[in-house]
């Protein structure tokens, strides 16, 4: 049977006590929330943290709160579950409710958390195995060697952002909020990713997500999200897209923004397929038209449980099916 | 049942769909499983395993692994030079590699220590160094000859390439067969192979007591095999040996030989003096795997005008991966069991199995009868279509009859198979509907015959296959002795059910002991769904080997003949006044009193004339078959090539059901499993290794994927089988794969050649890039 290896566990009761800890422990320390992530990457040696901060009983980051002038607030310990279940989620984001639901399992999403949702560690099928067939296969570049095995003369890792909700998030304009050792700072979800599979975001070691910030949707807002997968549950995304668009009252679209994920280490907001859709009356063809900017665009590669070239033809399909749910609607 | 005996013939106990007498515990976890043992002083194993698929071991130094606090000791092949294997004809494997390894993850050492994490830790301290040597991932490359271009996987095999195994069989005169067909359908097609993915990782815990005596727990569904195998790997007489199998959970074939882990606990036992506990890896199970071969299949089918099968040549190739295991017979069944289901003018069967650098596989359940089934169901799908007939009447058309001999020799006795077809066919209305459905949605059907357990055993010896005791508390208490192992299909209760019948007392009151080599007779093991029909008739037997001797006593003071004892409902009593009774205990008390201890044996050999007299004749014969009938009904995505299995009726003739709930449950379970093969499960492999070892990327279906199953239960009265059982297990799995196959060509108008039916190959098929595989030159085998 696979062991965690030895670690110490910290729990924290407060965000400072948290980022005290993480800073004094520096690189030997991780912090973990639900688990789901972290302690299936520690047994399979993906990561070793001589201590690990635990979140859980910080108990005031377990809330959401929508107020109707500024949108949403949802604590970095939410678990999926509970976003799922809020109300105000599936009225004013129903994106978020579609994206937070299809994640795994119903035990993953009552142990996990939003903040661990968007802290996914990237993944891929050289990477989430065990040290052994690692050693086997011959390591890679985010961990342990320096080849990427997916793409051989890449500089940096290709590892995918398999992240549900992230693109929703990015679509919803969400800002978040890292708290360290100096304060507290605020930072555009589009800011917060970067397209590097071994480094993919933004916080720092000593830092913690604390709070998601969703502005109140424009009116007439639509939202939508879908993922490709290989079975209905228990399944990272081959390939994501999540959609939100915004109609004033004569029908022409106001805003657009249709984002990627698992086509690469970060979402991808395709901003040509958002740029087709604006000051048009969104109908079939021009989503066709904004699809085929999405097939442009996305880039898998061969790193998942599909063929690329499947997952590339799958973007067409699955951005017209998700422009669709937003079109039907108005129709 | 009548109060004071209204109602005294008919069975109470045979038919009733009673609660299983384990699930409780199971459902609530109270069961104790193999991994769930602590002993005292116990040690914990790892095994360290190969990174090369392929590679010359040069050399083994452990002596910086050995001086980490908490490693106990650790053993490489030469510890336990002794080979082994589950055929007598393939004694191919050691406990640890020797000289060479031969598959990514082969057993290279193993290590004990005060707890697995040292062990895990020690094993990345062992240093082994390797010469790699080239390898050999395909059935074609395997069949290349190896001239000097490599190194053969088993220098001592006794072709200058890959092949393991090659058998040819003709029965009537093909060539005749082939002339007298008016159509011939010539078709290639590939099942990729697969693993059994059962929810228990394998465990196993062995404690040597001070007298030297071993006992070894295993989560295995072969308890008297492993006794064999333990005996001769660590040269102690089986005399010293306990084997006990706790309850398993779920095995499908895959815990049906003996593999590293339990010989390693083992020795390890011995020699520390402590218990040793292995335990694999989710990981560790798809190295050990044993699981469905990668087939391709060719079928050469002569049709006479009224569309009766003239002439049938099926040829094999099987990816043996890199042992024998149980492969020789897996190739054997590739070929025995299709004319079990069509009467055929004359059959020529050709199977070639060859070694692969990748983990060994073996049976899973089906047994290689899976896929040429596969092929067979979809070849004849199309020749229905081409007649313009019917599929499911053309199949009852063709079908075997009961009580007759197949074109290959096998004895048939009751079936099932029109039954089930036109109950398959009539609960979805499917002659209304197939080529019929709105485009993207389709309707496939198939059938499938499966053994009732092996006519012959795996090594040749005139014993039963199975035995049983039965003995009688003086408090009514009825405990059954049998050497068997429930892996989760249900024997225990089928024990119980059949002893409660015999002595007409509530279930309740009976206890299994199972699987224990010192106190069960042997049975052979939960394999080629042998158990209800042997250790049932091992059981039923005992059973009234002691309802005999009551008999004689309860006549006595009832002033009957003995012969005029009925048991039922905790009584003894006069068939013609059932007023004139003893209870059960009383009477077993006096039998006591007259007799000495209460306890009967009973055991159960299959007859001899199951089959023809020719070299192969052993695979393929039982006592009785077992007959299913399934339809699918699927709608698929054009735009994604997704598909939706929307309904599986599966109707299953099982002779009796003893009792029907778990009937329905192995049905059930048998869509469920025949689905994922058909639409997702595969073994892949990227550069020698497993793509995939894990059941988050290894896909098999979720309830959420599981469509509305019906179970039919079909019965028939089998006069060979206990209340005339037959079987559950295996069958009903075979024609889920091909009707789902058959579903997704009525769909989308073609056919698609190869499993699973991804979602990639449907769209290949839709877009025309992958037709029909390119028919090969029937095969270069090289007859020996």
């Amino acid at each position: 049977m696979l062991r965690l290896p030895a670690f110490e566990f910290q729990p924290a009761r407060s965000v400072d006590e948290a980022v005290t800890l993480l800073g004094e422990h520096g690189d030997d320390a991780l912090p973990v929330a639900g688990g789901t992530d972290l302690y299936a990457n520690m047994k399979l040696g993906l990561f070793a943290p001589r201590v690990v901060v635990g979140l859980r009983s910080i108990t005031a980051l377990r809330s959401i709160r929508f107020d109707p002038q500024h949108g949403l607030r949802i604590g970095a310990l939410c678990s999926l579950d509970a976003i799922v279940r809020e109300p105000a989620v599936a009225e004013h984001y129903p994106a978020l409710a579609q994206a937070a639901a299809m994640v795994g399992t119903p035990e993953i999403r009552n142990m996990g958390t939003i903040g661990g949702n968007l802290c996914l560690e990237t993944r891929c099928n050289y990477f989430n195995q065990s040290a052994e067939w690692r050693k086997a296969m011959g390591y890679c570049l985010k961990r342990d060697g320096n080849l990427c095995r997916v793409a051989l003369h890449s500089d940096t890792c290709k590892a995918i952002n398999a992240s549900d909700t992230a693109p929703v998030m990015h679509a919803y304009d969400a800002r978040l909020s890292l708290v360290g050792p100096r304060g507290e700072r605020t930072v555009n979800i589009r800011e917060f990713y970067q397209n590097d599979g071994a480094h993919a975001n933004v916080k720092r070691a000593d830092e913690i997500l604390t709070e998601i910030a969703l502005p109140l949707p424009a009116r007439g807002t639509r939202s939508s999200y879908r993922k490709l997968r290989l079975r209905k549950a228990f399944d990272f995304p081959l390939l994501g897209v999540a959609v939100a668009v915004a109609t004033d009252a004569g029908g022409s679209c106001t805003q657009a923004r249709i984002v990627l994920n698992a086509v690469g280490s970060a979402p991808l907001e395709v901003e040509a397929a958002g740029a087709i859709l604006l000051g048009t009356h969104l109908g079939e063809e021009i989503a066709a038209d904004a699809a085929e900017e999405v097939f442009k665009a996305g880039k898998p590669l061969e790193n998942a449980n599909a063929s690329l070239l499947y997952r590339k033809r799958m973007l067409r399909v699955i951005a017209q099916r998700t422009l669709e749910d937003v079109i039907a609607p108005l129709r | 049942m009548g109060k004071n005996g209204a109602s005294h013939s008919g069975s109470h106990v045979v038919g009733a769909p009673l609660p299983r007498i384990d699930g409780y515990a199971k459902v609530t976890g109270a069961a104790i499983f193999a991994d769930d043992m602590a002993l005292p002083r116990m040690l914990f194993g790892k095994l360290l395993r190969s990174p090369h698929a392929h590679a010359r071991i040069l050399s083994i130094d452990y002596a910086r692994a050995l001086r980490i606090p908490g490693v106990v000791a650790i053993a490489i092949g030469s510890d336990l030079p002794i080979r082994y294997g589950i055929l007598p004809s393939a004694q191919d494997e050691t406990v640890f590699a020797i000289d060479k390894v031969r598959y990514v993850g082969e057993p290279v050492a193993g290590i004990v220590a005060e707890d697995e994490l040292t062990a895990q830790t020690a094993a990345a301290l062992v240093d082994i160094r390797y010469e790699v040597l080239p390898s050999v991932m395909s059935i074609d490359a395997a069949l290349l000859d190896v001239d000097g271009n490599g190194e053969k996987i088993h220098p001592d095999s006794r072709r200058d390439n890959n092949v393991h195994k090659e058998v040819h069989l003709t029965f009537g005169d093909l060539d005749a067969g082939f002339a007298d067909a008016t159509r011939i359908f010539d078709d290639e097609y590939f099942f990729e192979g697969n693993t059994h993915a059962a929810l228990e990782e394998h465990s196993a815990v062995a404690s040597c007591g001070a007298d030297g005596k071993l006992t070894l727990w295993s989560s295995t569904q072969t308890p008297h095999y492993l006794h064999r195998v333990a005996s001769a790997v660590l040269e102690l007489p089986a005399s010293r040996i306990r084997i006990i199998a706790p309850p398993v959970g779920g095995g499908f074939g895959g815990k049906t030989e003996p593999v590293a882990h339990e010989l390693a606990a083992a020795y390890f036992s011995r020699k520390t003096g402590r218990p040793v506990k292995f335990t694999l890896s989710r990981e560790e199970v798809f190295y050990t795997h044993r699981g469905r071969h990668p087939v391709r299949i060719h079928l050469r089918t002569g049709i006479r005008a009224d569309g009766s099968i003239s002439a049938c040549r099926v040829q094999t190739w099987l990816d043996g991966g890199a042992y024998g295991s149980y492969g020789v017979a897996t190739t054997y069944y590739t070929g025995a069991l299709l004319p079990v289901t069509y009467k055929m003018g004359a059959y020529a069967f050709d199977g070639c199995r060859v070694y692969t650098n990748k983990p060994p596989c073996g049976p899973k359940r089906g047994h290689g009868t899976t896929q040429p089934r596969y092929a067979f169901e979809s070849q004849l799908d199309e020749i229905a279509k081409e007649l313009g007939l019917d599929a499911g009447a053309y199949r009852a058309a063709i079908a075997i009859d009961p009580y007759s001999r197949t074109v290959n020799h096998l004895r048939v006795t009751s079936c099932g198979l029109r039954e089930a077809l036109s109950a398959v066919s009539e609960r979805t209305g499917f002659s209304d509907k197939h080529g019929k459905l709105a485009p993207g949605r389709g309707i496939g059907l198939a059938a499938s015959a499966y053994l009732c357990g092996a006519g012959l055993p795996i090594y040749w010896n005139p014993m039963p296959h199975s035995g049983a005791i039965v003995k009688v508390d003086r408090g009514g208490g009825v405990t059954i002795f049998c050497g068997t192992s429930d892996c989760g299909q249900g024997s225990q209760n089928m024990l119980a059910v059949i002893v409660a019948e015999a002595l007409g007392v509530d279930v309740l009151d009976v206890s299994v002991c199972s699987g224990d080599t010192d106190l069960t007779p042997v049975d052979l093991g939960s394999y080629s769904s042998r158990v209800t029909f042997m250790a049932g008739n091992a059981a039923r037997s005992a059973a009234l080997d002691v309802r005999e001797r009551i008999a004689v006593v309860a006549g006595a003071e009832l002033g009957i003949a003995p012969e005029r004892c009925a048991f039922e409902n905790g009584r003894v009593f006069d068939r013609k006044n059932p007023d004139r009774a003893l209870s059960f205990i009383d009477a077993a008390r006096a039998t006591e009193a007259r007799f000495g201890t209460l306890a009967g044996v009973g055991s159960y050999t299959p007859p001899a004339d199951l089959h023809g007299d020719f070299k192969g004749s052993g695979v393929g014969p039982s006592p009785a078959y077992s007959y299913s009938a399934c339809v699918a009904e699927v709608e698929v995505d054009f735009e994604t090539g997704e598909v939706r299995v929307e309904r599986i009726v599966l109707a299953h003739d099982c002779g009796r059901a003893l009792n029907p709930r778990i009937v329905e449950g192995q049905i059930e379970g048998s869509a469920y499993m025949g689905m994922g093969e058909a639409l997702m499960e595969e073994s892949a492999f990227r550069n020698d290794l497993h793509r995939i070892p894990n059941l988050l990327d290894y896909k098999t279906p979720t309830i959420l994927d599981t469509p509305r199953i019906d179970a039919i239960v079909i019965e028939t009265k089998e006069l060979e089988g206990p209340y005339g059982a037959k079987e559950a297990g295996e069958g009903p799995l075979n024609p889920v794969i091909p009707a789902i196959a058959n579903a997704v060509a009525d769909a989308i108008g073609r056919r698609i050649y190869a499993t699973p039916i991804t979602p990639e190959r449907v769209l290949q098929a839709l877009d025309g890039t992958a037709g029909p595989l390119r028919l090969r030159a029937p095969i270069a085998m090289k007859t020996t």
